[in-house]
């Protein structure tokens, strides 16, 4: 196939590379399949594929090492079952496909393993990966998971899920394409934070076959498929020359008006390119990563050596850390699996799951400090999902009885931003998360692509909770910084300096062009954009008056 | 027939690591062994998902069947295994 496909550009950028379709799910074979075989066929076809399948969880195994190489390992085992193998050649003896016998034999062990403990609710999802494994191999179609690939490539995905992202290589991916998701879903954050071009929003993105060539623009939103030998080539020089430099140093303002510019991080793996790009400390460091996809939670030690290095990296300047911030849509394999929610964005997530599971904060602040006493950046902390006061000055109490100092928290729910004066009184400092605070809001759920429209922090709604909070927290003689993808944005940036903002903090991919930004306006233009875009009535319209504000924006690329 | 009675040790029981340690001693011995809770259904030692569904917790006791030469000495290694695997987890 050639042509084009149109989606939402979520992360600028211009690139050229063969494309990897990423597979999650994999469809339940019809029991209606006719057989391609004799039963003792269609079971040798299963068992065969079951056997690739443990053997090449055997190679990743070796590969990975450590607890890794355990869990692959049992994985394999499983795979590689007698009582498994015998429920698949009895599916077959039945009349089934091998497809089907596999999934049936599966579900048989899926029933059992559901009805057991909660040790065993981390297994079903290996059973459930392993199954998915084997349909795909049995039925030809890409196996799902991320790609397994050498060279680097573009992904193209329905979706990505924070557990997915987490396993990405940043050396090898080169754009993400999406057919679902919005400008600010984990994809476009994901994107931003590496660096690198993303189109979200994009219809039949899975159609395109593996290996197919595609040019990604990730401000147009166009995905051309299988691209003439001329665009390659003008991909090629466009991509280069926006890589050149731009203005370097601290963030401020014409005028001189300081506003440090941070980096979002989401572990250790991510700190080289923000010191790369100038960040001056880290503003959202995302812990998720020590704790998704592990059969136990991870050890004191290894927390602290996880953190130090990340603190080591930015001697003169402040790591905010949020602590584990997870729920019904990032379970954690260690913990009982959680009540299937109808909403898990307005569920048990954030500080409302740390503190059912107390245990586990205590840990994760008693390793911040640890890491915090090794030296390097400042060390602040904070608390992702915070309603109101009383749980500001909860979790504050929290820190400073496990030895941290500097204590914070988010403001991602609108009851926050409309009393940020009191938890301001309670904490050090707070940072917006306009992602989340934009889907509460505006009561749209940040996963779904119908409502990209929606996912828009120029909501002049939006910019106003974001006035309101930097009042509050102003005249408490509190602190305030964005961590949220507003801050990404360069003309957004400049208003939310003008609304107040003290520090902005982003994907390392867009602190240039947020430098270059701040560094043509001044701190009252700033206050005239933020005037400007409050008095529109659509994000629209708030986007248009600031850019008409802004006039030196122009000249900024 | 040959029948062992042994306690796993206090900790995760018959799960994760110490499972497959099991069951990859059960498919090295040289007999076929089954494993059951007390008074509960035998399954094949073997099988890695039966041995996991049995949800098998520390301090839980169970039943080792195995028939044939060298079962006696078969069961009396796993036996150890299961006292001992469980307590190290």
């Amino acid at each position: 196939m050639s042509g084009h496909l149109k989606g939402v550009g979520a992360s600028p950028g211009l690139v050229v590379g063969p494309a990897r379709r990423y597979v999650r799910d994999i469809a339940e074979p019809p029991a209606s399949d006719e057989p391609i075989g004799k039963p003792a066929e269609e079971a040798a076809r299963a068992v065969e594929a079951l056997e690739a399948v443990a053997a090449d969880l055997d190679e990743r195994a070796a590969r990975a090492g450590g607890e890794a190489a355990e869990v692959l390992g049992a994985q394999a085992m499983m795979a590689r079952d007698p009582d498994l193998a015998d429920a698949v050649a009895a599916s077959t003896k039945q009349g089934r496909g091998a497809p089907r016998a596999v999934w049936e034999a599966f579900a048989g062990y899926r029933e059992m393993l559901a009805g057991a403990g909660e040790y065993l609710a981390a297994r079903l999802t290996d059973l459930d990966d392993l199954r998915d494994r084997a349909v795909a191999r049995l039925v030809g179609t890409p196996v799902p998971g991320l790609p397994s690939s050498d060279s680097p490539y573009v992904l193209l995905a329905h979706d990505l899920a924070p557990a997915d992202t987490a396993l990405l290589d940043p050396a090898l991916v080169l754009a993400l394409v999406t057919e679902q998701g919005g400008p600010t879903s984990h994809t476009a954050i994901l994107a931003r934070s590496l660096g690198v071009p993303a189109v979200v929003a994009c219809a039949k993105a899975m159609d395109v076959p593996d290996g197919t060539i595609v040019l990604v623009d990730g401000s147009s939103g166009v995905v051309q498929v299988d691209p003439p030998a001329e665009q390659v080539e003008k991909a090629r020089v466009t991509g280069a020359r926006s890589r050149e430099d731009r203005p370097t140093g601290p963030g401020a303002t014409a005028d001189g008006h300081q506003v440090p510019l941070l980096a979002n991080i989401g572990g250790p793996a991510e700190v080289a390119a923000a010191v790369a790009a100038g960040a001056e400390g880290v503003g959202l460091f995302r812990t998720e990563f020590l704790f998704l996809d592990r059969s136990v939670a991870p050890t004191v030690a290894e927390q602290v050596a996880a953190y130090q290095p990340v603190l080591a990296a930015f001697p003169d300047g402040k790591v905010v850390v949020r602590v584990l911030d997870a729920g019904a849509d990032k379970p954690l394999g260690f913990l009982p699996a959680p009540e299937p929610e109808p909403n898990p964005a307005l569920g048990i997530r954030g500080l409302r799951m740390l503190n059912r599971f107390p245990h586990l904060l205590a840990e994760q602040l008693r390793a911040l400090a640890l890491a915090a006493d090794g030296g390097g950046a400042a060390l602040e902390v904070m608390a992702p999902m915070v309603t109101d006061a009383a749980e500001a000055a909860d979790f504050a109490a929290r820190c400073r009885a496990a030895g941290i100092a500097t204590a914070g928290v988010m403001i991602e729910v609108p009851a926050a931003a409309l009393r940020a004066a009191d938890i301001a009184a309670e904490v050090d400092f707070v940072s917006i998360g306009t992602n989340d605070l934009t889907q509460y809001a505006l009561a749209a759920d940040r996963m779904l692509a119908g409502l990209a429209t929606l996912q828009d922090p120029w909501h002049p709604a939006i910019l106003d909770l974001i006035a309101a909070t930097a009042e509050g927290v102003t005249a408490a003689g509190g602190r305030i910084g964005v961590c949220g993808e507003a801050a990404a944005d360069p003309a957004l940036a400049c208003v939310l300096v003008g609304l107040g903002v003290q520090t902005l903090s982003m994907g390392a991919g867009s602190l240039q062009q947020v430098r270059a930004a701040l560094a043509a306006c001044t701190v009252d233009s700033c206050g005239t954009a933020a005037q400007a875009a409050r008095s529109a009535t659509t994000a629209a319209g708030a986007r248009t008056a600031a850019r008409t504000a802004l006039p030196e924006l122009r000249l900024v690329r | 027939m040959a029948e062992r009675r042994v306690t796993t040790g206090p900790g995760v029981g018959l799960h994760a690591r110490p499972a497959a340690v099991f069951v990859q001693a059960a498919t090295k011995a040289s007999v076929p062994v089954r494993i059951a809770k007390s008074g509960g259904k035998p399954v094949n030692a073997r099988s890695i998902l039966a041995v996991l569904s049995l949800d098998v917790r520390g301090g839980e006791e169970v039943v080792l069947t195995a028939e044939g030469d060298g079962a006696e000495e078969a069961l009396d290694a796993l036996a150890a295994l299961v006292e001992a695997g469980a307590d190290k987890t």
